[in-house]
């Protein structure tokens, strides 16, 4: 069965028949319509790791069928044990938007799901997509929806947003364009990924290709100094447009960075390392220190997922299986712990319309269970043990301390900066007393909201007591993947 | 008669016969909203596609009437093509026009006589045919434009029009004379192996390629020559802007081809750098102008020039250091540009149309506020045209671009790949504006709150062209397929 194929289209196809046929008097109905395809669409997606074959770091559950003759290019997908759980990640997260939405959207609902759906089928193709171009037009076709998201649901600057972050986004990706039409000329008119893994290419031509790259998977991590975009978005967005971004969009640079420069142009890779890991600390200690100091909620959240994508890309420039395969588990852990954390102010915003800390005081009183888990959300975030967020940190601090000490000193100092700006948020906005009669008269979570959240919960503990299953599927994707990009292939 | 001189030019001959037959019928019998004459012209236009597509099929090249035309599959794609734009832009027109008293017989004759001409010059062999051609369209448009006399606006338009499109016609008679003079023959063929044989004195043959490229550049409205464009699009009535900005440019495209590849690939090292310039210039200026307008056809007129640059970039890597291995995957990625941009262009004014009412002209951008709440669908047209003009996938905007990059940087030479890389920021600068369009119909609150409503045929095509376009990014494979063979054949002869 084209598991993969399904994977992608389901949601495609449910969004558009929801885009045609959904209307808002019959708002339940797509509500329902949506989640029923979202959970299909994860359902679908199962098969993918109880079906997969540790033993081999080969594509598996490929598909290939050509697709325009002229270009030789073709519809390839597969996966492999990296970018399996980014498929899975994908097909988790939207049921949890779907039902994050249910009551807060109440016009264009029809609309507001078929855009989420729409854009987790293009993300899935862009995780399994084998042929370059293939994962070009995936890559580039999830702006539309977002951009719409941003711009049709979000906050009072959405214009302002929605546009930098379809500008800057366009901007890194179109020079990207350029060496993906260059690799196809050098590899003899192909656009396979694989085969240009094998490509030999001279010094030259990788540093162009590895930093045309770079603006492009830069852009999406996103990396200082060119991150300006994401807290723009992520205030702006309404609270599913903020849980896809931090869960999965920023993931597709980092998996750029996996699939692409580090296989294709490894010597270039390893002689800008320096560069990248330079980037990668700023990210992690300055940008720490601007979270410290941020008034807005979803900012403070914003800026931390900077930090930590900078634990990302250092992972992968120290290049060892340690930190790589820690980074590829901090990618995931983010995507639980962000995303919940948004999902956090989310329930906070529906209530009070504030994302402001200062408007907020005492919430644990009113709001118990809650608070608890949100607690528990943001001491993943600060890299608790027995947390996700724990485990992802702990592998690339280790690793890195193999290769150099100060830099996993450096790198180290996210504990407390983490801790700092995370635990200070949560002192002023859950712990003290009311401070105010809004929050005085909060609700606490109703059942759908405390499913969507105990769900993440559980995601967040499991992964962080238990990651062997993550590390194990990834093992042999991630030696070869170092074996790989550790052999020079420059062409004499 | 001679069938078999007849045989290749039967799609002309048919055209010109049946533009006659509507021209009379319309003076005795127009029927009620001269709805006889629109459907007679209709069947005509679709007699004229069904040949030309019969001719494609057949895949073989003819030449009549002393080598003065040629019939090949080149010819017959852009011929098709041009067809089709001009049914379409007829569908379009024919409500806006009848809301503003300009649905005479005239709008459907001269839209028919222009397409001779286009036909004319897609099929041109001979120097002279080219002009005739080239006469032919622009008198009738010139005449389209100015229709609707009372307007001061349409006529400014149509004056500007008919001044600098003589004055190009001019640039491009002048450049052929000089052509003429220095190889002493009209035909494309004998002027190619006339420059091929190196015995004719260089300095006259680069004057005049600088002629006929200046010529071309107007009609195409490439920088600097593209004066008349925006003032031309705005002034004109939408639906006669519909027709000057559609199938024309296939038509320029074909004898762009036709006087530069098949008569003076020869000089390929002098055109191709005046064609550098001109794309670069027209993308700068275009996306720049573009981003500064409010009324959305002066828009899409900027627009259009920067999507010309696009399009001629595509015409440059054919030759390399005296090389034409990559000419057919250049001049093909090239013809695929324009064909998808044709494409697109109608939907963008039938949309205009669309929205425009009695009284009423839906010609600022603002016009288009909140579209997605009075109308989802078209909305989400509309915004696949934008985006297929801002070259984002999933759309077939993206694919054209793909493959003129691809065709500047397979030829691996450094200048080229450079010319790639500012192609491709320049083409970031027109994303704003396209996609400025998406957020205006989407973001903002409606103003004007008419219901969408609009004849139900233009519906039905409209919806159908912006899922052509959609369709065809999808599944781009077929058409760049159909180019290509054209291209290829035209070498192969």
């Amino acid at each position: 069965m084209p598991l993969l194929s399904i994977a992608i289209w389901l949601p495609i196809v449910s969004g558009a028949l929801l885009l045609a046929f959904g209307r808002d008097d019959r708002a339940d109905a797509v509500r329902w319509a949506a989640l029923v395809a979202s959970v299909a669409s994860f359902v679908v997606t199962i098969p993918l790791v109880t079906g997969f074959d540790l033993g081999t770091a080969a594509m598996q559950f490929v598909e290939k069928h050509a697709w325009i003759a002229r270009f030789n290019v073709s519809y390839a997908l597969g996966v492999d044990g990296i970018s399996v759980w980014f498929v899975l990640l994908t097909a988790f997260t939207t049921p949890i938007v779907v039902i994050s939405a249910w009551q807060v959207i109440e016009e264009r609902v029809n609309q507001y799901m078929a855009a989420f759906l729409i854009l987790s089928g293009l993300l899935v193709g862009v995780f399994c997509a084998l042929d370059g171009l293939l994962f070009y037009v995936f890559f580039e076709a999830t702006l539309i929806p977002m951009y719409l998201i941003i711009g049709v649901w979000g906050g009072p600057r959405r214009v302002y947003a929605a546009f930098k972050f379809f500008l800057y986004t366009l901007a890194g990706s179109l020079l990207m364009l350029v060496a993906l039409i260059y690799l196809y000329y050098k590899s003899g008119g192909s656009f396979d990924i694989l085969v240009w893994h094998r490509l030999p290419l001279s010094m030259q031509a990788q540093v162009a290709i590895f930093f045309a790259f770079f603006f492009a998977f830069a852009v999406k991590v996103p990396m200082w100094p060119v991150h300006t975009w994401l807290p723009d978005a992520h205030v702006e967005a309404p609270t599913g447009g903020s849980v896809v971004l931090a869960a999965i969009m920023l993931k597709l640079g980092a998996y750029g960075f996996l699939r692409f420069s580090l296989p294709i142009t490894p010597d270039a890779s390893h002689r800008w390392a320096w560069f990248m890991v330079a980037l990668s600390l700023i990210a992690i200690v300055y940008i720490g220190l601007v979270a410290l100091v941020q008034h807005d909620m979803k900012k403070l959240v914003a800026y931390s997922s900077v930090a930590h994508m900078g634990f990302v890309t250092l992972g992968f420039f120290m290049f060892n299986e340690l930190t790589t395969s820690g980074a590829i588990v901090q990618m995931i852990s983010h995507g639980f712990v962000s995303g919940a954390m948004f999902l956090c102010i989310g329930v906070l915003y529906d209530r009070v319309h504030s994302r402001e800390i200062s408007a907020y005081g005492g919430v644990v009183n009113t709001m118990p269970k809650f608070a608890t888990l949100a607690v528990l959300f943001a001491m993943a975030n600060c890299g608790l043990p027995g947390t996700a967020g724990f485990v992802g940190e702990w592998m690339v601090i280790l690793g890195t301390v193999k290769v150099n000490f100060w830099i996993a000193a450096a790198a180290a100092t996210t504990l407390i900066w983490g801790a700092g700006y995370t635990l200070w948020m949560v002192k002023r906005v859950y712990f003290g007393a009311v401070a105010n009669p809004e929050v005085g008269a909060l609700a606490d979570l109703d059942r759908r909201e405390l499913a969507m959240l105990s769900i993440m919960a559980a995601a967040v503990l499991v992964m962080g007591v238990y990651p062997k299953p993550f590390t194990d599927v990834m093992h042999t994707s991630v030696v070869e993947l170092l074996r790989h990009s550790s052999v020079p292939k420059l062409v004499p | 008669m001679n069938w078999q001189a007849v045989y290749p030019i039967l799609p002309e001959i048919t055209l010109l016969v049946l533009a006659c037959v509507v021209a009379l019928t319309d003076l005795w019998w127009p029927g009620k909203d001269r709805i006889v004459t629109y459907c007679l012209a209709q069947a005509s236009l679709t007699i004229v596609a069904l040949l030309q597509l019969w001719y494609f099929w057949g895949g073989a090249t003819y030449y009549a009437m002393q080598r003065m035309v040629v019939a090949d599959p080149m010819g017959h794609l852009l011929g098709l093509f041009a067809t089709i734009a001009v049914m379409t832009a007829l569908v379009y027109a024919r409500p806006y026009a009848a809301s503003r008293e300009m649905l005479r017989g005239e709008l459907f004759t001269l839209s028919m006589f222009s397409l001779l001409g286009m036909l004319v010059m897609v099929a041109a062999n001979n120097f002279l045919v080219v002009y005739l051609g080239l006469e032919l369209m622009s008198l009738s448009l010139y005449a389209l434009v100015a229709m609707r006399r009372d307007d001061t606006g349409a006529t400014e338009a149509a004056m500007k029009y008919f001044v600098l499109g003589a004055l190009a016609s001019g640039f491009l008679l002048y450049g052929l004379s000089m052509m003429y003079g220095a190889t002493g023959s009209l035909e494309m063929n004998e002027v190619f192996k006339a420059i091929g044989t190196g015995r004719i004195n260089r300095a006259v043959l680069v004057f005049g390629t600088v002629f006929v490229v200046a010529g071309l550049a107007f009609k195409l409205g490439a920088v600097p020559f593209h004066m008349w464009v925006p003032d031309v699009y705005q002034g004109a009535p939408t639906s006669m802007t519909l027709l000057v900005g559609g199938a024309p440019k296939l038509a320029a495209f074909a004898i762009t081809i036709r006087l530069l590849v098949e008569g003076m690939i020869g000089l390929a090292l002098d055109w191709q750098q005046m064609l550098v310039l001109l794309s670069l210039a027209s993308m700068l200026l275009g996306n720049l102008a573009a981003i500064a307008q409010t009324n959305i056809k002066r828009m899409l007129a900027y627009s259009t020039i920067a999507q010309i640059g696009f399009m001629l970039l595509g015409l440059c890597p054919g030759v390399v250091s005296g090389n034409t291995v990559s000419a057919s995957n250049a001049y093909s990625s090239a013809m695929f540009y324009v064909v998808t941009d044709v494409l697109t262009t109608l939907g963008t004014f039938g949309m205009i149309m669309l929205l425009s009412r009695a009284g009423h002209e839906a010609e600022r951008i603002d016009d288009f506020r909140g579209l997605a709440r009075r109308s989802p669908w078209f909305a989400g047209v509309m915004a696949v045209f934008m985006f297929s003009l801002a070259g984002i996938p999933p759309t077939v905007g993206f694919y054209a671009k793909l493959a003129v990059l691809q065709a500047l940087v397979s030829t691996n030479v450094p200048g080229f790949v450079w010319l790639a890389i500012s192609a491709v920021v320049l083409s970031l600068l027109g994303a704003y504006y396209y996609v400025r369009v998406v957020k205006v119909m989407y973001f903002d609150e409606p103003v004007d709150l008419h219901p969408v409503e609009g004849a139900r045929d233009v519906r039905i095509l409209l919806s159908f062209n912006g899922v052509a376009v959609l369709l065809l990014g999808i599944l781009p494979g077929g058409l760049m397929q159909l180019c290509a063979q054209a291209i290829v054949r035209m070498f192969a002869t």
